[in-house]
Formats: C-alpha cells, structure tokens, sequence
C-alpha cells in the first residue's frame, strides 16, 4: 500500500467526483454526504502519511516517492514524493477541502458538478505539492485553474455588474472568473517558457536532477551569457508565482476572485490556492536560482512590505466584509514573501533557517485563518445577505456564539500571542530582522494597521448600536457551521501553544532541502 | 499482413459512394444506414492499421506496390508511417462522426453522402500514398468534392463565393506544388515518381534552393499559411456540418502533411534555406490568427481563424527542424483535426436548433443541451493547450523546437495562448452560460443519443492523449526518428 500512497491520496479525489456525477441528481442530501466521504479518503491517506512520515530514511529527502513512465518523448515522467514542506501543504490541503464541502451543504444550484468540480480541484492542487518533475508540476499548476474559473462563474454571488467599456456591462461573477483565469494564464506564460527553456537546455524535467545540475550549468542562448538566460528565466518564475501569491502589485484579481466566489471557494483560494504561488518560490525558484534570488531578494522584501503595508490600509478602506478579509490575504501573505525574500539573501545562515521556517508555518496559518474567516462572513451573509459593514452593528447578543468564533478566528488572524499567527508571524520578524532590518521594522508597522482593519471588522458586525433590521431575525450558527469551525479553532490554539508539532516536520525539510 | 487493408481503407468510400447513387433517392433511411455502415467500417479499419501498426518495426507497413503506368514510373504504392497512421486514424474518426451527425441532412442525402465518401477517399489517399503521382492524384479528387459540397449544401449566403475562393486558391496551390514535383521529376532522372527512391536523391543545392518554395508553399496553401489562409474560414462557415469538420479536421492536414512528405523530406536544404522566412509567416499565423479569431462574433468564424492559428503552431513545429518540433508538429495534427471537428460539431447542432451562429445572439445552451456544453468546453480546453489535454501535449514539445532552433519565435508565439484562453472563454460563456434568449428559447432542445455518442468519441481521444500521451506519441517518434535519420539528424 506504501508504495502507491501518494498517487492515492493524489486521484482519489478526482475518481470519486468523477462517480459522484453517476449518482441520483435529485438526492441533493445524498450528492452532499457522499461528496464529504469522498473528501475524508484522502484526508484519512494523508494523515497515515503524516504519521509514517520519517524524511532522514531517504537519501534526497523526499518521501513516498512514485515514478512512471509518462511523457517519455520529451524525458518527462510521472514522479511524485513529499517532503516536510510538501508534507504540510499536502495537510493542508486535504484538511480544508472537507470543511470546504461541509460548508457548501447549502448550495442548491447542481451540486454534482459543484462538488466534481471541488474535488477536481483538489486534485489540482496535491498535485502541485507532490510533483517532483517540472513539467508535471506546470500541468497540476494549469489545470487547477479550470474548476476555479468554474466555480466563480457558475456558483459565485448572482448580483452585481461590472461596467466595462462602452457602457458595456458583465456579470461581476463572470468579470472576476475571466480576470482570474487570464490573468493567471498570462502570468504562467513566462513560467511555460522558461520551463521549456530550461527542458531543452537540461534535456531533463526531473526536478531531483535539476536541484543538482541547473543552478551550476552553463547556458547560452539568443547570444546571452549564463547569468543572463538564468535572470530572465529566474523573473518568468517569480512573476508566475508572484501573481498567485499575490504579491503587490500584481493582487488585483484577488479581490474581485474572493468577493464573487461562493463561500467554500473562497476559502480553498485563500487557504490553499495562494500557497501554490509561495510553494513554488521555495520549491522551484530558491533552489533553481539561487544566485539570481539572492541578487532579487531585495526587491522582493521591498514589494512583501509594500504588500503588508498597502494591503492592510486597503482592508480597512473596505465596507465590503469579504473584501476586507480578501486583502487582509495580500497582508498576511507578505509576512511570506517577506521569509522567502530573507532566506533568499542570507541562504544558509541560521536567520534564513528561521524566517524560511516561519514562512512555511504562515503558509498553513494563514491556510487555517484565513478559511475560518471567509467561512464566517459567509455564515453571516446567508443570514442577512448582505457583505456591507454598514448595513450590521451590534450583532454580538443576537448571534452570541458565532461572535465568540469571529472575534477568536479575528485575533488568530491579527496575531495575537498564544494563537497560531503570532507564531509564525514572530518567526518571520525574527528571521527577517537581521536581514533586511528596515523593511522588518516598517513591515511591524503595518501589523498596527493589521490590527486597525480587523478590529474594524469585528467592531462593525459584532458591536456598536444594533441595527433594528436584524431584531429578531437572525440565528446562531448551527450545528453543521459549528462542526466547519471546530477544527479550524482547535488547530489555531493547538498551533498557538504547541507549534512544534508541525514545525519539527518543516525545519527538517527547511534544513535539508535549504541547508 | 494479406488483407490489403490500406487500398480497402482508400477505395472503400469512392466505390461506395458511387453505390449510394444507385439507391433510390427517396429512401433516405436507407441511404442514411448505408453511409453510417460505411462510415464505421472506416472507422473500424482505421483503428485496426492503428492497432496494427508496429512501433519497432519497418518505416513502412501495410505496403501495398503494383505497377500502373510503368513507362512513366507511376506506381500504385501505399504504405503507412509513425506519422500517416495517427492521421489516418483522424480521417477515420472524422468521417465516422461527421456522418453520425449528418442525419438531419434533408437536402438530396444521396448525393450528399456520395460526394462526402469521395472526399474520404482522397484524403485516405493522400495520407497513405508513397508515389507522388498518387498522391497528386488523390490531392485532386479531395479537393474536387470540396466545391460541390459547399456549394450545393452550403450555407445560402456565402456558398458559392466560398467554394469558389476554396476551389480557386486550392487548384492554384496544388499547380504551382505539382510543377515543383515534375521539375524534380525531371531532375532526378530515374524515370520513377516514387518518393522513397526520390528521397534517395540528393538533388543540388541549388536547385532545392530554387524548387523548394514552390512545393512547400503550393501545399502549405492548403495547411492555411499566413497569407493564403483567407480561403480557409470562409470555406469553413460557408459549409455544411460534416464538410466543416472535414475541411478543419482532415483536409488542412492533408496541405501541412503534403508539405512535409514532398517538401521537407524530398529537399531537405531547400528547407533549412528557406525556414527561417517561412517560419516568420508562421509566427505570424500563430498570433495574428488568434488575434482575428478574438475579434469574431460568429462562432464558425472564431473556429475558422482558430484554426488558422493552429495550424500554424504545425507548419511553425515542422520549420523547426528539430526532433521535438516535428513529434509536437505531428501530434498537433491530430490533436487539431480532432478538437475542430469537435467544435464544429457541436456549432452545427446548435446551428440547426437556433439558426444562427452570432455568440451575442445566443446564450444559456448548458440547460437544454449539457452534453454539448461539456464537449465544447473540452474542445475549448484543448484549444488553449491546457495541460490534461492532448493541446498541451503537442503544443509542448513544438515550442521546445522552437527553443532550440529561433527562440525568439516561441517567446513571441506563446502569446497566442492567452489570447486563445480569452477567446474561448468569451464564446464558453456567451453560448452555454446565461440565459437562453426568448427567440430562441422554444427551437432549443437536447441533442440526440447518435450526436452524443459522435461527441464522446472526439471528446475521448483528446482527453485520452493528454492524460496519457503513451498511447500515440511513441508511434509518432518512431515515424519522426526514421525522418531524422534520413535526414542526417534532427
């Protein structure tokens, strides 16, 4: 069984939307149930994982390894492992999609295609982590996009236009799936080339060879010089994974994405899809070009701490719940780039170690919080269906407890010690501090402004005078909502107290695959 | 192998079609079952040479050689390779299907279906002749079937404009390609139009340098290279249903593959002379292509320049001249000829419920007709090269090509990608999405079990190439490293 494990855990999910489109449509409940079931396999495959997990058995640090023949033609092949990095993204990601299809229990609207589509995506989405061959990596990174660009268009919120030119007018839901999509595409056209460039230069995709041949080969093209060709491709990388991060400036699709996306897609964005674009920054771009990362490290600090900054006064800019929670995203995600940037620099110090270990611990942070909030204001909009803060106040005695989970899932968010943020957060400070010291302390600043914008969230909803609309009107989280939420908050404490039980896992990797 | 399976695959549709003459025009059930028997039994052989064809084996397999007029050293001479198999293959699918498809075909059927098998059979031809008068020979007869069919069962505004310019542009390419093969005829002096003596000859520098653009181009005409391509999407909207997934499936395949096995492999230098301009003619294909497709309204006209764009992406993978270049080259023909005939399908079907092909104009179709949306959206996928699609697979190793040859060229071509995402999404959206506009709303219904079955068939093989590319890519190698070794190395 070990041995096909990770293909396992990598196709159930597509196999098992692909027989839930055979059940009884009309049996809404049932389609539900057993697109959660199916959920639960890899989640359950994964977590045997976890455990068996012991990375020092291996000679190159990847685990659970897997190769077939594939594209052979063009020395392409199907091979897949994990390490501690991939490891906890792979937790990640099989952990969220069950809640995410719990939380959609209420979409009426086909939900066999809904969920096929979800779990699709999942697919899409382990298989990024686990690829270790380039090109297999660019066709999970692809195909991931379909199921999402699906998911906004046809589930996402019904109201809304957008002007366009012309007086022309688009569905919002429609403009923010088109800008998705092709802005990603476009965005992964460069990361095709230099994927490309880098096949016919190595005449390999195997990353294990390429962490060990590419960054020291000697490649001339178009009459550039090695440093050059390495730059250029180094860039086509960095700006793929840079919109899908997002880094400032490149984050302005992911608003529009979040504000029309359905709830559960929201949170599988937030949680798992923007951690595709800082997995690949650790994954491909530090060790693939290191020399040229060290050289841009600079610039990417300088744009995380743009992103942290501008992306938490435009937070608190928002009346739109979700897009407030949307662009806290770009905030929280700069503390990431923030570690990558510093790592980038110093490789192999001990400062880099710790920002590096704090950048992957925020990945799943920010996983955690950033669907439990997106879950919340989706709890909050089927009651009043509305997303603008404005329209709420003082709703903290009407829904008691889904106030409570607010204000924890708010502070967890903001980084308050002794919850999952502070951790990693304070890592990447730590980590960063010595390194590029300026950008650090500015940075911290903006974690006031962090601070500003959720505290706005949670004062506009929860407290002040209670609008006289609600009265009477609106319940308390039900049970199926408290069972979402449940896990989430237990790992925001159990991550708060006792980090180490993930951390260990990801210092190996940092160690070993940065060391 | 005894069956002389090649010569049953090529003269079963022409004699048959000659049969369906004979039926009695009113029994249109009858000549519908005819045509669909003949229609699977291609199909059927198709995938038996296939099947039969041996990856470790000879160059040629399943040859057939008899004289025919041996004083001149024209022979019949068929044989089938890594790459004329796939594409053999394409042509059985698509006359497989594009019969299925033609039920509803009211206007003279009998004549219909006769000359759609006479077109089958210059396309068999073409795709498995080793002589080049043979191959002259069968160009011609599929060319021929192109004017009547567009112009007798096209659609009634622009048919014969289109047929006309098709049948034109076509018979002047093939001229200037012929006297291109008689000057090497005459040069070779070996008194034999077989290609695989010819191949043998080294003709000069010179006179490849000399000959070669006339040969390549006069086919190339056909594989819709940028300038000559305007025939192409005219002829693709002014036709019927089934003609169009011909012409887009099949036949400009025949103009790229002809171009290749008479061009390339018969002048070598003239090639690696001439490529780098001709390569700029096809980056411009490439790009301007998707461009124009971008900016149509009618959804056979989007198809149409998409195509163009296409086709562009085999005659840029071919002008690579590199190993990678010409397997993405070769499997892009496939992939191509499969996927618009997809689409072409499925705009027919909408076509005969709304009667009109105006995206604006339509909108919503997923709730009447799901099975078609989901096809068309798979075509769609294709079409933009997403990864898991059999687009991806064969777009990927043109660009490698082009990497290793001019990459300046695959860093300006890969722009067509997004533009051929923006497109397709545009048309995804407009037709299927939305609601269903009142005028059309009560014409709309579900597509048939026949149409359905049709779609599946396209639809498997290109999500069957892309998520497993094993299952045709190393025939295509094999036929590409034969070339690469009579080539001197690619």
């Amino acid at each position: 069984m070990e041995s096909y494990l990770l293909s396992t855990i990598l196709f159930s999910p597509l196999i098992g939307g692909l027989l839930l489109l055979f059940l009884p449509g009309a049996n809404k409940d049932l389609v539900r149930r057993a697109a959660l079931v199916v959920s639960l396999v890899p989640f359950v495959l994964t977590l045997v994982a976890w455990f068996g997990f012991d990375a020092a058995s291996v000679a190159d640090g990847f685990r659970y390894q897997e190769q077939y023949t594939w594209y052979e033609a063009i020395n392409s092949s199907f091979h897949i492992g994990v390490d501690g990095l991939s490891m906890s993204m792979v937790l990640l990601t099989t952990l969220l999609t069950p809640l995410a299809i719990l939380a959609s229990f209420t979409i009426e609207e086909k939900p066999r295609v809904f969920f096929f589509l979800f779990l699709a995506l999942e697919t899409g989405m382990l298989g990024v982590f686990m690829s270790l061959d380039l090109l297999l990596f660019f066709v999970f990174w692809e195909i991931g996009l379909v199921p999402m660009y699906f998911l906004i268009d046809q589930w996402g919120n019904k109201k809304g236009e957008r002007e366009l030119w012309n007086g022309m007018k688009m569905a919002s839901r429609r403009y923010a799936s088109f800008k998705f999509m092709v802005y990603t595409m476009a965005g992964s056209l460069g990361l095709l080339l230099a994927i490309q460039l880098l096949g016919v230069l190595s005449g390999t995709f195997d990353l294990i060879v390429l962490f060990q041949t590419w960054p020291d080969l000697n490649v001339t093209i178009l009459g550039l010089d090695t440093s050059q060709v390495k730059a250029i491709a180094f860039w086509a990388f960095a700006l793929a994974f840079a919109i899908k991060v997002p880094i400032w400036p490149f984050h302005t699709w992911l608003p529009d994405a979040h504000t029309e996306a359905p709830t559960a897609g929201s949170m599988i964005l937030a949680g798992v899809l923007l951690k595709l674009g800082a997995y690949g920054f650790l994954r491909l771009v530090l060790p693939l070009y290191p020399e040229q990362a060290q050289a841009a490290a600079g610039v990417l600090a300088l744009l995380a701490t743009l992103a942290i900054i501008f992306g938490a006064f435009s937070a608190y800019a928002q009346d739109d719940f979700k897009r407030l929670v949307a662009y806290s995203s770009v905030n929280h995600m700069g503390f990431v780039v923030l570690g990558i940037a510093a790592a980038a620099y110093a490789a192999g110090t001990e400062s880099a170690t710790i920002a590096l270990n704090g950048a992957v611990l925020q990945m799943f942070n920010h996983g955690i919080s950033a669907a439990g909030m997106f879950f919340l204001v989706g709890v909050i909009y089927d009651r009043t269906h509305t997303r603008d803060l404005n329209e709420m106040g003082g709703l903290f005695p009407l829904v008691p407890v889904y106030g409570g989970l607010l204000i924890l899932t708010s502070m967890a968010s903001l980084g308050l010690p002794g919850l999952n943020g502070f951790v990693s957060e304070f890592l990447v400070v730590r980590g960063a501090w010595p390194i590029f010291t300026l950008f650090t302390a500015l940075s911290m600043l903006g974690l006031l402004f962090t601070g500003a914008y959720v505290l706005k969230g949670v004062a506009k909803t929860l407290h002040g005078p209670l609008n006289e609309v609600w009265k009477g009107k609106l319940t308390d989280i039900n049970r199926r909502e408290l069972l979402v939420m449940a896990p989430l908050v237990l790992l925001m404490l159990w991550l708060g107290f006792w980090p180490a039980w993930l951390l260990d896992i990801i210092n190996q990797a940092v160690v070993a695959f940065f060391g | 192998m005894d069956l002389p399976i090649l010569s049953i695959i090529v003269f079963l549709p022409i004699v048959s079609g000659f049969a369906l003459l004979l039926f009695p025009s009113e029994r249109r059930d009858l000549i519908y079952r005819f045509a669909l028997a003949v229609a699977f039994i291609c199909f059927v052989l198709s995938i038996a040479v296939y099947i039969g064809f041996d990856i470790e084996g000879a160059r040629f397999q399943f040859i057939e050689k008899y004289d025919w007029l041996p004083d001149l050293g024209i022979s019949y001479h068929v044989g089938v390779d890594g790459i004329s198999t796939p594409l053999v293959l394409l042509t059985g699918i698509v006359i497989f299907t594009g019969v299925i498809i033609s039920q509803r075909i009211d206007d003279r059927p009998r004549e219909f279906f006769a000359f759609l098998f006479i077109l089958a059979s210059g396309v068999f031809g073409v795709f498995v002749a080793l002589d080049l008068f043979g191959l002259f020979f069968f160009y011609e007869i599929a060319v021929f079937p192109m004017y009547l069919l567009i112009a007798l069962w096209g659609w009634k505004e622009t048919r014969e404009y289109a047929a006309m310019k098709l049948t034109l542009y076509l018979f002047i390419g093939s001229v200037v390609a012929l006297v291109g093969a008689l000057a090497m005829y005459f040069e070779a002096g070996i008194g034999s139009f077989d290609m695989l003596a010819l191949e043998q000859i080294n003709f000069s520098l010179g006179f490849q340098q000399l000959w070669f653009p006339f040969v390549y181009l006069g086919f190339a005409v056909l594989g819709g290279i940028f300038p000559f391509h305007n025939w192409s999407p005219d002829g693709h909207v002014a036709a019927p249903t089934a003609v169009s997934m011909f012409h887009a499936g099949v036949l400009m395949k025949l103009g790229a593959f002809a171009a290749l096995r008479v061009g390339i492999l018969l002048m070598p230098e003239g090639a690696a002379y001439h490529f780098p301009w001709i390569i700029a003619l096809t980056l411009v294909n490439v790009v301007y292509g998707a461009f124009i497709a971008m900016n149509q309204t009618d959804l056979k006209y989007m198809i149409g320049f998409s195509s163009v764009s296409h086709m562009g992406l085999v005659a840029l993978g071919f002008a690579t001249l590199t190993y990678d270049g010409f397997v993405g080259a070769s499997l892009q023909m496939v992939s191509h000829g499969v996927m618009t005939a997809l689409f072409f399908a499925v705009v027919g079907m909408i076509y005969d419920q709304s009667h009109t092909r105006q995206i604006p104009e339509l909108g919503g179709l997923m709730k009447v007709m799901p099975f078609a949306g989901v096809a068309f959206i798979i075509g769609g996928l294709v079409s933009m090269g997403m990864p898991g699609f059999s687009g991806f697979i064969a777009e990927f190793p043109i660009f490698m090509g082009a990497w290793a040859s001019y990459p300046l060229v695959a860093i300006l071509a890969v722009v067509s990608i997004v533009i051929t995402a923006a497109y397709v999404l545009r048309a995804v959206g407009g037709v299927f999405f939305g609601d269903i506009p009142e005028n059309i709303k009560d014409h709309m219904h579900d597509i048939t079990a026949s149409e359905k079955l049709a779609l599946s068939i396209l639809a498997v093989v290109l999500v069957g190439v892309g998520v497993l590319p094993g299952v045709m890519v190393p025939m295509v190698e094999s036929g590409v490293a034969w070339m690469s070794a009579l080539l001197g190395g690619l």
